[in-house]
């Protein structure tokens, strides 16, 4: 089994923690992508605290596994892990996108301790999640490289420029997550611009197609578990979320794809983590 | 200009709207009286405001989901067809994600397509790097055919949306992220495309600025002249492409001290074109390109970032008095030249 039900238990403590936070980061930082911070909080999870192999003490370790979060907009799920993870005092946190600040509402990798790629401009992650690919078979290292996309953000040509590429050079050393938690700013894909059928697009353009619940430990440790030991095809994982997992009225609903600090709010927002 | 005879334009409140959320009002105005009037966007309706059209004219709106390229390129098609797209997004994706987009696609073929970059420069930093914005001007004033224009506030945007649909090819017009409060009490103030409006008279220094540094110019200049004595003009230079010549040239022989002032790299934006003129001139004249000094902004909220890099009145107080201890060249025979 991918996950025990003492790890799940532990990934869940882990995971409600995370949540918290992203929404002390919200206060803190005057106001942040709550929605699509919540909906990768497990997917996060299992990886920086089960799968990625990474050191806070050596945080450039040249044979680290990669994580690459191409829906840069999420740092303020990203910046917390890492967090959470070792690399980065939590009490920093408070500087969220304040001047100087290492942090802001995407991640800069010149400045954050952990992170490895400047990401925020949607579609440009999975090509950079390629060339280090190719570089650590070139490198003859077995590093594995993880990248999170967001289903909007797949509007973006460059994403399956990237897909092909990963294809045709085989590199099954490359994870590809899409968070498909079917909203994007100006409302849902499939009435902004229609993403299905979506699998098959990713089936057809030479992936292992794995779709799970997001927010399933069990189902996303057995996804990634495949993932890293992907040897013939390269594994997309279609990660079913919902955008705002976690808060109740947040849910589902476009709106909060970004929230402006507000203590009142907050404070309603974790009422309903806690209860969850 | 026959497009808005007869429309009122009451449709915005400069008080107390951002100059995004005024560009889509007056674009859904605008877009009463002229039914070539089309809109296209990448995911960021609710955020660059044309939202305000796209409500009123679903049916000639288009939203293509998170695809920059996409957006310019069906924009040009639009255009093709004899339609005038208004294409926006963030100036960091309409200018860079797609650059080739609209140089090869809109200028070259001199298609009227609007192009309104928002959250512009460094008005959007606590985003971080990724969105900041300090390379545009640059970007378009480099391409043929363009028009490059950047609002000091939001009755000028107005003004410039407005304008820019009588221009036979394409126009960039840059704006912000937050609330600009108004350079101008109203839109009576003789706007051009490619017009500089003089905001403040003074003999001793010229400051050519642009967007948001138009009015910390004018508060600058009040105080240099109530506790320095020092007469400075300002010079509100919307239009970056084409240049207004004159003006700067004006500003060389009149004040023969200048100051350019913008939220953008200082290597090719509005001091190069400055620039450009001055010493195409043969003139001496004091001159200093304040900006963004050829480096990537930190992060912070940009009200912050302002002070920082000194583009607030404060900070160009301070360049304008070191600037006043330098000396130009005294040239007996200056008429001559
Ligand atoms: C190239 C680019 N265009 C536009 C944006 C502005 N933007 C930020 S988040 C977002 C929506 C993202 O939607 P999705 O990828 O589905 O992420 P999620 O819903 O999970 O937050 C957009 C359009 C951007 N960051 N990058």
């Amino acid at each position: 089994m991918a996950c025990t039900v003492e790890e799940k238990q532990r990934l869940q403590d882990i995971a409600r923690e995370l949540r918290l936070t992203i929404i002390d980061v919200t206060a803190w930082s005057g106001g942040a992508h709550v929605g699509g911070s919540l909906s990768i909080v497990e997917l996060l999870t299992a990886l920086y605290f089960k799968y990625l192999n990474v050191d806070p003490e050596r945080p450039q370790w040249e044979d680290r596994d990669r994580f690459v979060l191409s829906k840069g907009h999420a740092a303020a799920a990203l910046i917390p892990v890492l967090s959470k993870r070792g690399f980065i005092p939590e009490e920093e946190l408070k500087t969220f996108n304040h001047f100087g600040s290492p942090f802001a509402m995407h991640p800069d990798s010149n400045k954050v301790t952990g992170c490895d790629a400047s990401t925020g401009s949607l579609g440009h992650g999975l090509s950079i999640a390629a060339g280090m690919g190719l570089a650590a078979r070139y490198l003859k290292k077995d590093y594995k490289t993880v990248c999170l996309m967001g289903d909007g953000e797949c509007c973006e040509g460059s994403v399956w420029e990237a897909a092909m590429s990963i294809a045709n050079f085989k590199l099954t050393n490359v994870i590809t997550i899409v968070d498909r938690n079917r909203l994007m700013i100006d409302g849902f894909t499939e009435d902004v611009m229609a993403l299905e059928p979506f699998a098959e697009k990713w089936h057809s353009f030479g992936f292992d197609v794995i779709e799970i619940d997001g927010h399933d430990f069990e189902q996303v440790c057995s996804a990634l578990e495949k993932g890293w030991n992907a040897t013939e095809k390269p594994v997309f994982i279609l990660a079913n979320t919902i955008k705002g997992k976690g808060v109740d009225f947040m849910e589902n609903n476009v709106v909060w794809h970004y929230a402006s600090a507000d203590s009142a709010l907050c404070e309603k927002a974790k009422a309903s983590i806690l209860n969850l | 200009m026959s497009t808005i005879t007869g429309t009122t334009w009451n449709c915005y409140d400069s008080a107390t709207m951002t100059p995004r959320e005024i560009y889509g009002r007056t674009l859904a105005e605008l877009a009463k009286t002229n039914d070539r009037i089309v809109g296209v966007t990448a995911d960021l309706a609710k955020t660059t405001a044309i939202v305000h059209f796209a409500n009123a004219f679903p049916n000639r709106f288009f939203n293509v989901g998170i695809a920059e390229q996409n957006m310019l390129g069906i924009a040009a098609g639009l255009a093709k067809a004899g339609l005038i797209p208004f294409a926006s997004s963030m100036a960091v994706f309409v200018s860079m994600r797609g650059g080739e987009q609209v140089r090869t696609d809109i200028a070259y073929q001199n298609l009227p397509v609007k192009i309104i970059g928002t959250h512009a420069g460094i008005s959007f930093g606590h985003a971080g790097t990724t969105h900041h914005c300090t390379e545009d001007l640059a970007i378009m004033r480099s391409i043929a055919n363009m028009t490059v224009i950047c609002p000091a506030d939001g009755i000028e945007t107005s003004l410039a949306v407005r304008a820019c649909v009588d221009i036979p090819g394409p126009v960039y017009i840059r704006i912000g992220r937050g609330f600009e409060p108004p350079c101008y009490p109203d839109e009576n103030y003789g706007f051009t495309i490619g017009k500089a409006i003089e905001m403040v008279p003074g003999t001793d220094i010229t400051i050519i600025s642009c967007g948001i540094a138009v009015l910390q110019s004018v508060q600058a200049a009040k105080t240099l002249l109530e506790q320095d004595g020092i007469s400075v003009r300002v010079i509100n230079m919307h239009t970056i492409k084409p240049i207004d010549r004159e003006a700067v040239l004006k500003a060389v022989t009149e004040t023969r001290r200048i100051l350019t002032v913008e939220e953008h790299n200082v290597e090719g934006g509005l001091g190069d074109a400055v620039a450009s003129v001055i010493a195409e001139s043969g003139k001496g004249c004091v001159f200093k390109k304040h900006g963004i000094y050829d480096q990537f902004a930190t992060i912070g909220y940009a009200e912050d970032l302002y002070t920082h890099y000194e583009l607030d009145a404060d900070g160009i107080i301070n360049q304008v008095r070191s600037l006043m201890g330098r000396d130009y060249e005294a040239d007996e025979n200056w008429e001559d030249e």
